[in-house]
């Protein structure tokens, strides 16, 4: 919403100044967004001197002109004026500079064969005289010192733009806006002068609102301006409409917009010998059509709330006029329209038909729907004024009367919202200001809502009225109440907590990236899950929501390898979607890693990045997040984007269907299908929402400390076994061996080839084992190993290397 | 007895010149191994006479214990010159780099929401969470923002079907009607998340992070409101004062509305957060309304309290000088790497919010 402080003051009796006018504005809750003069196609033209003017090469009557205009460098312009000459002080446009004379943009050009950087003007260029004859000459003694300043000066008043919040579409008119700051304290609103017109004759186009289930009009109000001479309108109103950012376009549809903007009360002016018989408004059919204002053509809906003809429609009610009973130049007699149009039937339409005026903006929000008459009025007077006519009798025709809204307010409640105390003189006085109808009962105050608040529905809106009017500085600053109703964090939020930190820890970068994704990545990564797509994506390669958190990643990755990094680790912890539904989300972690590990080394080999590396780091951020390593089991199943042979999963429980993890490397078509170029990539994910919730806190979880003082003892054992038999099936065999004695058993060294039969390879086990009872001898432990070995070699099919 | 002194000092300048440990090992048992000289002497007390014995061994230990003190010290001198050449021989260049170093961050977003979180469980509030795919209901019609309601139109929404009954959560608001439809008041949350608008430029993104606040019981009023968001803020912004100001606005789901400015200069081309007559906007807030509270049947005759929404990509901008909001999620290595937190820099209390 945009006015002037003139405007303003139209309406209000005050001694403010600017600055408190903009303050106060904003801490009643009309915020002001800027207050600027309005820019000016003017303010590209300024004051230059040419440096040096010198002969074109090409062109004897041309000069060349070096011209200082202010800046370090001077610019060098191509001039056919022949009083172009050293020294001279002249008007510089430079290119996008749109000329006077003849509305034409500036450009850089060449003038043959020499590039000029805009150009220097004459008096008739920019309208001052008819002088053509050579450029401007300005006078030294008054425009020496002004070299880049602007030539003319903005002269244009002040414009404040405020950002009215939906819920005020009374303060989309300046007098709103005054009144609220007349309530505020800042002055006086004035009392409209009552209007002393002489209607002469009936308004004798008929007018029926039919009355239909989805009519949208309930009151159309209307009057007949006979014998006006349209035309320019004079300059106070062109200043008005221009301060709006608005063209002036003739004095009836620049009166119409004036009092729309006046008192929030738009009008639509029809050229009345262009109506068909009479006026009929009423619902559309589907197919109806219509050439609008705008100039583009509707084709409408059923249902749509159109002012109509007998031959047809008119205009979209509330929303747009259309051109065959458009005003021109030439139009002589006006029919004014001031109407009510209901809020849900404006937004329907407008919305099905994708239509946006400032008529449609304020009857969605809400008019006065008592303001029908002063409309009509205040813009009759003003044709009259301007335009010359006659003036019919109002005519109101209404298929609905307006009800007023009734508030019983107990001023306690203000206090109890607000936590501080207006006395009820001052409360009231408020109100009233606000135009509000104030009446007590006993403690209890009737309140009368005025016309023009549809806003305002029940006691708290009062409260927001006083509280907003007397200032939110009053509000105290309570100290924060700092009773606790349960923990911050549950189970699952300290899980995401842990494994964030975690795997951060482990060298990896996060990142957070977009929840939505390509649908052709995606497809590589959703496995089973069905595909999400956003109906109104913002670009065709965020179309779809992301099924799997790599998508993003691993187009990022590729983004940065492109960028010349080579080793990168990166994780990202949020959401992958399973389906569409609101909760039909997992958390999850996704990470991946490519490169090299121990790149250019001085001291260590450099190795390309592998499953084992991801596996140390997923194994050990989730023990670091509190998961017992003993609880957790190693299985080759993992979902169809990693290499089939060298991934693997971790889960909880031997028979779970899902995994709390899964690391491994990539699949390689998925590598070569979106040319990432790198030596190694390995991948993880955890999956927090299946990791079991541990029942105890770690303070009941400690298990009684035990440990043994007796002798430990070691040995190797070397097994050959089945290529694909895996190595935690063996290490469990032995450990099954005997629990108690057995600590512990790791396997230090696999190899194939060479001395072993083909399909089988070579474990070698070290195994540690001890007694909680007494030292073992010699003979206790070969016991062990023997039944190590025959346990091997019975459940696995292995033999022992000897 | 005089030879044997002679024997003495003969050895006593041997063992001084020498430098080889083995021949000082030699030279010990020559004089000490079984048929050493000074065994030898020692094993003679036997067949002289008890007057001169008792002077012959008191002289004999004393050349002994001389010369094994000899001994010993010499072979420490010895074993410590080796040793200390050994050292020398040893010694490498430390200043070669170390095995790489591989240093992972947290992003900033996520940095902000574990400030944001430790500085609200300070005062109470616990974290809840609400699904990013929202219906429309929750969204908006339960915020009291029915569906011909202007507001919507702020608020560009991302539809997953057509009849737009599911959506991206446009704001954190409705994990509001979530916790109060699953629970009993009173209310005192924290949500932070993602949210999802469709309007993308230099300062839009298609995904941002707001984190929603609610306190609802029986007493709370504007006051509290403003006593919440003005330790907020200070905690946030580790300063001892900050210059905030309370203005009056409009959402549906609060009224009275408020958004919050705070104060701001611009020193040294760096925006200074706190002092300053410039008022930057970051956040909205207000009483809840009552319609919001009976739609998810709490009582508002009995229940009363306070809403607020920040924008946490936004407040780490301003408190970490970040400029570009899209840079948050464009995973340029680079930029992470410069704007990350150390994972062990966790924000808390008795450890300081930040470093």
């Amino acid at each position: 919403m945009k006015f002037t402080i003139d405007w303003l003051k139209n309406h209000l009796d005050t001694k403010f100044n600017n600055n408190q006018i903009i303050d106060k504005l904003t801490n009643i809750g009309l915020e002001v967004e800027s207050f600027e003069s309005s820019t000016s196609e003017l303010d590209t033209f300024i004051v230059a001197k040419i440096i040096n003017a010198k002969t074109h090469p090409n062109a004897d009557r041309l000069k060349l002109c070096d011209v200082d205009i202010g800046s370090d460098k001077t610019i060098e312009v191509v001039c056919g004026a022949p009083n172009a000459k050293n020294g001279l002080l002249t008007v510089y446009a430079p290119p996008g500079s749109i000329i006077p004379k003849n509305q034409m943009k500036l450009s850089v050009s060449k003038i043959r064969g020499v590039t000029s950087y805009g150009m220097l003007c004459s008096e008739s260029e920019l309208l001052l005289s008819n002088e053509s004859d050579g450029i401007i000459e300005l006078k030294n003694n008054k425009y020496a010192n002004k070299i880049g300043e602007k030539y003319f000066k903005n002269t244009s008043e002040k414009v404040i733009d405020l950002s009215i919040t939906p819920n005020r579409p009374d303060c989309l008119g300046v007098r709103g806006i005054a009144r609220d700051l007349s309530a505020a304290g800042a002055g006086k609103l004035k009392i409209n002068k009552k209007s002393n017109l002489n209607y002469k004759g009936n308004q004798n186009i008929n007018v029926t609102i039919k009355k239909e289930k989805a009519q949208g009009c309930t009151t159309f109000g209307s009057c007949l301006i006979k014998g006006v001479t349209n035309k320019e309108s004079p300059k106070w109103l062109k200043d008005k409409i221009k301060s709006l950012g608005q063209k002036p376009i003739s004095a009836i549809v620049d009166i119409t917009n004036y009092v729309m903007f006046d008192l929030n009360r738009p009008l639509h002016a029809y050229d009345a010998d262009k109506i068909d018989n009479e006026i009929i408004v009423r619902s559309s059919s589907k197919g109806e059509s219509f050439e609008a204002l705008d100039n583009k053509k509707y084709i409408l809906e059923n249902d749509m709330c159109v002012i109509s003809d007998r031959s047809g429609v008119l205009g979209l009610g509330g929303i747009i006029g259309g051109t065959r009973s458009g005003t021109e130049y030439s139009t002589k007699n006006i029919l004014l329209e001031s109407a009510y149009f209901l809020p849900r039937s404006i937004r329907k339409t407008s919305k099905q038909l994708n239509i946006d005026t400032d008529a449609k903006f304020r009857f969605e929000r809400g008019i006065d729907p008592l303001s029908i008459e002063e409309g009509l009025i205040k813009a009759s007077e003003l044709i009259k004024q301007i335009c010359g006519g006659e003036i019919s009798n109002l005519d109101v025709k209404k298929i609905e009367n307006y009800k007023k809204t009734i508030i019983n307010f107990d001023p306690f409640l203000f206090e109890k919202t607000t936590g501080f105390n207006v006395e009820n003189k001052e409360l009231i006085k408020i109100l009233e200001k606000l135009g509000f109808n104030v009446s007590k009962n006993k403690k209890i105050l009737k309140l009368v809502i005025p016309s023009w608040r549809p806003d305002i529905t029940l006691p708290i809106d009062i409260v927001e009225e006083i509280v907003r009017i007397k200032g939110y500085e009053h509000i105290n600053t309570s100290e924060p109440i700092k009773t606790r109703l349960k923990p911050t964090l549950n189970y699952y939020q300290k899980l995401f907590h842990f494994l964030q930190r975690s795997v951060a820890s482990k060298g990896y970068l996060e990142t957070v990236t977009w929840s939505f994704t390509d649908s052709k990545i995606n497809q590589l990564f959703k496995e089973n899950d069905e595909e999400i797509p956003i109906v109104n994506p913002i670009s065709s390669d965020l179309n779809v929501l992301r099924n799997s958190i790599f998508p993003n990643l691993l187009f990022y990755l590729k983004k940065n390898l492109d960028r010349g990094f080579k080793d990168i680790s990166l994780f990202e912890i949020g959401p992958a979607f399973k389906g569409k539904n609101p909760g039909d989300q997992l958390t999850v972690i996704g990470a991946v890693r490519a490169g090299k590990v121990s790149r250019l080394s001085w001291n260590d080999k450099e190795r390309i990045v592998d499953t084992f590396d991801v596996k140390k780091d997923v194994i050990q951020s989730l023990c670091e997040a509190g998961i017992n390593k003993d609880d957790i089991i190693i299985d080759d199943r993992a979902p169809s984007y990693y290499h089939p042979g060298k991934s693997g999963g971790v889960y909880q429980n031997k028979n779970e269907k899902n995994a709390i993890a899964y690391f491994g490397e990539i699949h390689p078509n998925i590598i070569k299908k979106l040319d990432i170029k790198t030596e190694g990539l390995a991948i993880f994910e955890i999956c927090l929402d299946y990791i079991r919730a541990s029942k105890q806190k770690i303070k009941d979880s400690k298990s009684e400390y035990k440990f043994s003082d007796f002798q430990k003892s070691e040995r190797d054992f070397a097994f050959i076994i089945n290529k694909n038999f895996k190595s935690q099936e063996l290490v469990n065999i032995i450990k099954s061996v005997d629990n108690k004695l057995i600590k512990s058993v790791r396997v230090f060294d696999v190899f194939e080839g060479e001395n072993i039969p083909e399909g089988k390879k070579s474990i070698a086990v070290n195994v540690t084992i001890q007694s909680e009872e007494k030292t073992l001898n010699e003979n206790d432990l070969d016991n062990i190993n023997k039944l190590i070995i025959s346990s091997v070699e019975s459940k696995s099919g292995a033999k022992i290397r000897s | 007895m005089s030879d044997i002194k002679k024997i003495k000092d003969d050895y006593i300048d041997k063992l001084n010149t020498e430098n080889n440990i083995e021949k000082v090992n030699n030279i010990k048992s020559e004089l000490f191994g079984k048929n050493g000289i000074i065994s030898n002497e020692f094993k003679k007390l036997g067949s002289i006479s008890v007057e001169e014995r008792k002077k012959l061994a008191s002289d004999l230990n004393n050349i002994k214990d001389e010369l094994q003190n000899k001994i010993s010290i010499k072979i420490q001198e010895i074993e410590t010159k080796e040793i200390n050449l050994k050292l020398e021989k040893e010694k490498i260049d430390v200043t070669l780099p170390e095995r790489n170093i591989e240093i992972g961050k947290i992003h900033p977003v996520s940095q902000v929401i574990d400030e944001i979180s430790s500085i609200f469980s300070e005062i109470g509030f616990s974290v809840e969470e609400g699904p990013d795919v929202e219906n429309e209901y929750n969204n908006f019609t339960a915020l009291n923002t029915p569906d011909n309601h202007p507001a919507r139109d702020m608020h560009d929404t991302f539809y997953l079907d057509n009849n737009k009954e599911l959506l991206l959560r446009t704001h954190t608001s409705p994990v509001q009607v979530r916790t109060m439809l699953k629970g009993k008041p009173p209310f005192k949350i924290i949500a932070p998340g993602r949210t999802y608008r469709s309007d993308s430029d230099q300062t839009h993104a298609p995904m941002f992070h707001q984190v929603e606040g609610l306190h609802i019981d029986k007493n709370i009023n504007m006051g509290h409101l403003k006593g919440c968001l003005n330790y907020f803020i200070k905690e946030f912004f580790e300063v001892d004062k900050i210059k905030m100001r309370f203005r009056p606005s409009h959402f549906p789901f609060t009224e009275p509305s408020a958004e919050v400015d705070i104060g701001y200069e611009i020193k040294n081309g760096k925006i200074v957060i706190g002092e300053g007559n410039k008022w930057l906007e970051i956040l909205g807030c207000g009483m809840v309304h009552p319609n919001v509270l009976k739609n998810v049947n709490v009582n508002p005759s009995k229940y009363q309290g306070y809403a607020f929404g920040i924008g946490i990509d936004r407040l780490g901008m301003l408190k970490y000088g970040i400029n570009d909001l899209r840079a948050f999620f464009e995973t340029d290595y680079r930029w992470l790497s410069h704007f990350g937190f150390d994972p062990l820099d966790v924000p808390s209390n008795y450890r300081g919010l930040s470093r």
